[in-house]
């Protein structure tokens, strides 16, 4: 691989014909070689197209009690059961993957993205600006995510919004700290100086030169953090500082009436869990294997 | 009349009496620690006369006394009053007007100091007139109290403005610690933060959020108890953390009440290791719509909130899963003083026909120009009932087409937000110890005269009508004004909706043994009759 005087990396040449094939093609082949990744991929689509279509997939009002059918077992009327409310546990999973991505994707996006442009502004600027932002994230990254999660929420109070906030702020330096390291090569390498001597703008040589040299583990890390955002949602609404009864959310699905009747009526707790673990597990499983398809030193291997 | 109305209470009283399950105890015994769990996060403070609530009492009760309390031998009959510092009940004298105690000698404080009557009259000089910025949370149950002294040492009396029936019993309210005249001479808030008192426990440690620790006072004037060497008290808002506790053996039992199925799952796993205790509660869930804040500033949308909820078909339901169970009025539903099914069917709100009245809120919605209404329920971070009756609610107000979320908060910031006014519409609670009708509903008073009124109003009529309810010596009369003050706070005004009284359902230990169920998870809270059987434990 090289690098020409506009910036853009010159590819091998057979690397230059997968750049040519198309989606289709590309999506073949990623499922032959990532067969795994592509379990993954199929999870996380399923599980964004039921949450999309929650009105049109759910068989009953995610909040409607209905206390002829407290705590039934799963039956043909109620294929995954009720709870505690009589209220339908499949239609209350289905609009909770509508939470659960909600959540998921705009905290890992808005923190991804917060980071990519932060870890590049600071390793492109360098010097006290880079010094004074390490120092910040490293204080933000010496809590664990859930830790900061709760104190942000004990700040800003509970609710959907303030749990994006929550989950946001903690992912934001978590990313930048990645970008920044690999900033910091591009930053040396002769096309950022030839851009400077174009005369460009910082932002333009941020946002045009080093960004795009950086989406490989900036998308890795990505998928990574929806992962971990749709598991510290599920982590708050159980501790009962993320959404809020009756919005039907699946770490709230675990908590309250899944612990109570735990003995006597265990899909309470059982299928939220398991909507919880599937999506975490389809996550990390795409998010690995996009990790070996666009990381150079895997994809020689 | 009053001789009738007493027997009337006692009947009432007995017919809803316990079902216990502790027969047959023989002698107490000494020693041993009670681990017990406390169903909160941690007490708002630790000053008695300002909380109203178990978060604090089940934690701070065993470090103080009182004048008088109900008997806690007999705690299911809140008519049965017995002297805590007090030598004997007195009878009034001056046409009812005069109350005269003589206290106790030779009692001390855990710092080793006398109390005298001095402290007794200090303590409730606090309660009955506290100085301005400091909160007395029952002040207005003493409304009719002139003045409080101690001529000496060992008298304390209570003058009248006017001779009531409510008074005697409200001087058995268990939130009313004696406190050190020395100490609130100097710092008259200074048991917001600290203990110190001459109950039969000292206070050894308090950590925040996870425990309370006493141990035995050896100068208890009630000699011979406590029998205990210490206790616990452990807080726990996670219902499934108190029920494991329970049932592991970490804790031996709870105070404040578990729903059934926690109930059943315990019974059922320990078998007869665990024995559970039963009885009427007075208290009940309170809707209040704060009136600061429109659109609940409007009658008819208040209104149509209260027309929209089946308190009949709906108690049956919760009560399976919640410790609810009795549709009711402002009264305690076991006081001849309560409304009648018939006469509570005339109120809105508790109408037969569901039906009827949800068309009736719809209509009343939309004449307020709230067809699409939104609100905010702020709610308590308390399992049950708190929880359950607030999603239940956020439901039924959904059949009329209201959309409501729920902002849920610890026990400390719930009755920051209710004190402030931050909420548009809260789920709070009338909990009560002695059964006392007319004191009990004090709380519906508008904030001038009740410091737990958080409705934002204002209604001089109805201060009028409790008026004359207070000062009233016949039965039926007051009966008939408590069916006005009813009327006007539900039907007429929607100021504020009782929703669900509650049932106590107690677990405890098989070695634990000398507690017994009152109507009120405020009442006999102070340990001294508790005595464990090392020899029944595991």
């Amino acid at each position: 691989m090289s690098t020409t005087l506009d910036g853009r990396i010159a590819l091998p040449a057979d690397e230059a014909i997968v750049l040519h094939r198309s989606y289709w093609q590309a999506t073949l082949h990623f499922c032959r070689r990532e067969p795994l990744g592509a379990v993954g991929a199929v999870l996380v689509l399923i599980i964004a197209i039921t949450g999309l279509s929650a009105e049109l997939i759910a068989p009953y009002s995610p909040t409607a009690n209905d206390f002829a059918a407290m705590t039934e077992a799963p039956s043909w009327t109620h294929w995954l059961g009720t709870d505690q409310f009589g209220r339908d546990l499949l239609s209350r999973i289905i609009y909770g993957a509508r939470t659960a991505l909600i959540v998921g994707l705009t905290s890992a996006i808005v923190g991804g993205f917060a980071g990519l442009v932060l870890g590049v502004a600071s390793a492109y600027f360098g010097g006290r600006l880079d010094l004074v932002f390490q120092r910040i994230f490293d204080v933000v990254m010496a809590f664990p995510l859930i830790i900061m999660a709760l104190a942000v929420v004990a700040i800003f109070g509970t609710g959907v919004h303030n749990v994006i906030v929550a989950i946001t702020i903690p992912l934001i330096p978590r990313c930048a700290r990645v970008v920044r390291s690999s900033a910091l090569a591009i930053r040396e390498i002769p096309y950022v100086d030839a851009a400077r001597a174009c005369g460009y703008s910082h932002s333009r040589i941020i946002l045009r030169h080093m960004v795009p040299n950086v989406m490989a583990p900036f998308l890795i890390m990505l998928t990574a953090f929806v992962g971990q955002a749709i598991l510290a949602e599920a982590s708050l609404s159980y501790l009962g500082l993320g959404v809020q009864e009756p919005t039907p959310a699946w770490g709230l699905m675990l908590q309250g009436g899944a612990e109570e009747y735990a003995s006597t009526a265990p899909w309470i707790a059982i299928f939220p869990g398991l909507a919880i673990a599937l999506t975490v597990f389809g996550v990390s499983l795409f998010g690995d294997a996009l990790r070996d398809v666009l990381d150079p030193k895997l994809r020689e291997r | 009349m009053r001789s009738a109305l007493l027997a009337a209470c006692i009947g009432a009283v007995l017919a809803t009496g316990p079902a216990a399950a502790d027969t047959g105890e023989t002698m107490p015994k000494r020693g041993g620690t009670l681990t017990y769990m406390i169903p909160a996060d941690a007490p708002p403070s630790l000053d008695g006369h300002r909380e109203g609530t178990f978060a604090m009492l089940h934690a701070l009760a065993p470090f103080y006394s009182v004048l008088m309390r109900v008997n806690p031998e007999n705690p299911s009959d809140t008519t049965q009053f017995v002297c805590d510092l007090c030598t004997a009940i007195p009878k009034p004298t001056d046409d009812g007007k005069t109350y005269t105690f003589k206290i106790r000698t030779g009692v001390k404080f855990h710092d080793g100091s006398p109390l005298t009557a001095a402290d007794v009259a200090a303590s409730w000089h606090k309660i009955i007139f506290p100085p301005p910025g400091v909160l007395s949370a029952r002040q207005d149950w003493w409304s009719v109290v002139d003045s409080v002294e101690a001529p000496d040492t060992t008298t304390v009396v209570f003058r009248l403005k006017f001779a009531t029936t409510t008074f005697l019993p409200s001087l058995a309210d268990p939130f009313a610690f004696i406190y050190s005249k020395a100490i609130l001479d100097k710092d008259v808030r200074w048991y917001e933060q600290h203990v110190m008192g001459s109950g039969p426990f000292k206070f050894v440690a308090l950590d925040i959020g996870q425990s309370m620790k006493g141990e035995r006072n050896p100068d208890y004037y009630h000699k011979g108890k406590p029998y205990l060497d210490g206790f616990i008290g452990i807080f726990a808002d996670k219902q499934v953390v108190r029920v494991e506790a329970i049932h592991s053996g970490r804790a031996a039992m709870e105070f404040r009440g578990l729903p059934p199925s926690a109930i059943n799952d315990l019974q059922r796993e320990l078998g007869d290791k665990v024995k559970v205790q039963t009885h009427d509660w007075n208290c009940g869930n309170v809707v209040t719509p704060n009136q600061r804040r429109k659109p609940f500033d409007d009658v008819r949308v208040r209104r149509a909130l209260l027309l929209a909820v089946d308190q009949w078909n709906g108690a049956p339901a919760l009560s399976k899963i919640a410790n609810v169970r009795t549709v009711g009025g402002i009264v305690f539903p076991g006081s001849p003083l309560a409304a009648t099914k018939e006469e509570l069917q005339k109120l809105a709100g508790f109408w037969p026909d569901i039906e009827k009245s949800r068309a009736e809120a719809r209509r009343l919605l939309k004449e307020a120009g709230q067809e699409n209404l939104q609100l905010e329920l702020l709610n308590r971070n308390v399992d049950q009932p708190y929880k359950y009756v607030g999603t239940w609610l956020v439901d039924q107000w959904s059949k009329i087409g209201v959309r409501a979320t729920q902002r849920v908060q610890p026990t400390g910031p719930w009755l920051q937000a209710m004190r402030t006014g931050d909420f548009d519409v809260v789920v709070e609670a009338n909990c009560n110890s002695v059964v006392n009708p007319v004191l009990d509903t004090h709380k519906y008073l508008p904030r001038v005269r009740s410091p737990v009124n958080y409705g934002g109003y204002n209604d001089p009529e109805l201060i009028e009508i409790y008026e004359k309810m207070l000062s009233e010596g016949d039965f039926d009369r007051q009966r008939a004004l408590m069916r006005q003050y009813e009327a006007r706070i539900i039907d007429t005004m929607a100021d504020e909706f009782p929703m669900l009284w509650w049932y106590r359902m107690i677990p405890e230990r098989s070695f634990v043994h000398g507690w017994k169920i009152g109507p009120s998870h405020f009442i006999n809270q102070d340990l001294s009759n508790i005595w464990l059987d090392e020899g029944q434990n595991g």
